[in-house]
């Protein structure tokens, strides 16, 4: 375990350290220019939060129907990899918005469902800290509707009106700027995979702690 | 006395003038219009041109909101990625020393009973 985890964060360090640098290679977009480039944190940062959505929410599934403690473990650190990415994601965007729009943000379908979903976690963090004992279940059911979510902002460009692009966006690049953006996308996905492994294990040390302090009690 | 074979004759004269000379109004208003449609199009075009010179404005005139440069905005949304990530890292890394420290020193304590 412990090797994984030197190697992961070894690998992570290399992709983060080294993106900047194949991102600053890319070449300019027509319209937008420089700004653009924001475009190779903004979507990996969504990609990762959405992974650590559905992560969440069949973690959280497993842990209702199952009643698996690893299950719940997993969810709640997922769950606040989602509120890290999604802030990274909330930021960056109306960074690029206000040159790209003219506006730093628009209560349009994409932007109101993502901020909704994000606000759903924040609301999963909330109900476990201060929600007392028996909040896991309650939880666990926030998070499967918050999964059930993910779909509806990943599809909400294609289906309403929005100011924001497309779906096809990503098919459509050209080669120069596909490699920055699957680097990036690899080095954000590491960095979950990262957070994860260290999230998950103070959530298991913190049960064995509670286990040995209910143990003494007894 | 004009015969009745005369008058139809001067009628069907008079007819044939009238569409000749209506024939001519058409084909001349018919030219008219063609000549003003093509000034008009030349002058519209021309007019674009010019207002599309008139347009152009030099990038130090540019409104306050379209001079808004992008490289700072690209720097904090690249930098705030860094940092935040480094901070829920550090922060991770903090509470597990802290819970780590203290199941060593509860094993400690058990160990001394």
């Amino acid at each position: 375990m412990h090797r994984i985890f030197s190697a992961v964060i070894v690998l992570a360090t290399i992709v983060f350290v080294c993106a900047p640098v194949f991102i600053a290679w890319a070449p300019y977009e027509s319209t937008m220019g420089l700004v653009q480039k924001i475009f190779y944190f903004h979507l990996p940062s969504w990609a990762a939060m959405f992974v650590a959505a559905f992560v969440c929410g069949i973690a959280s599934a497993v842990f209702l129907f199952r009643g698996r403690l690893i299950s719940d473990r997993i969810a709640v650190a997922s769950a606040e990899l989602v509120v890290v990415f999604g802030l990274i994601g909330l930021v960056s965007g109306p960074l690029w918005a206000r040159k790209a729009w003219g506006v730093w943000w628009q209560w349009d379908a994409r932007l109101t469902m993502a901020l909704v979903l994000w606000m759903i976690f924040i609301a999963y963090l909330l109900l476990r800290e201060y929600g007392g004992p028996g909040s896991e279940k309650l939880a666990a059911g926030v998070a499967i509707f918050g999964m059930a979510n993910v779909p509806f902002v990943y599809w909400s460009v294609n289906v309403w009106r929005t100011i924001h692009p497309t779906t096809n966006v990503v098919p459509t690049l050209v080669p120069g700027m596909r490699g920055p953006l699957w680097w990036s996308l690899v080095g954000f996905l590491l960095l979950y995979g990262l957070a994860m492994m260290a999230r998950v294990r103070l959530e298991t040390q913190r049960a064995t702690l509670d286990r040995i302090y209910r143990d003494l009690n007894d | 006395m004009i015969s009745n074979g005369t008058l139809c004759w001067l009628k069907g004269d008079v007819v044939k003038v009238t569409v000749r000379r209506l024939a001519v109004l058409c084909l001349l208003l018919s030219l008219c219009i063609g000549v003003i449609e093509t000034s008009a199009e030349e002058f519209g075009a021309q007019s674009m041109q010019s207002s599309q010179q008139d347009e152009f404005v030099p990038i130090d005139q540019l409104d306050v909101e379209d001079q808004l440069p992008a490289a700072p905005l690209l720097v904090v949304a690249y930098a705030f990625a860094w940092v935040a990530m480094f901070v829920y890292l550090w922060s991770i890394w903090r509470r597990l020393a802290r819970v780590e420290r203290e199941l060593a020193s509860l094993a400690n304590r058990t160990s001394d009973r």
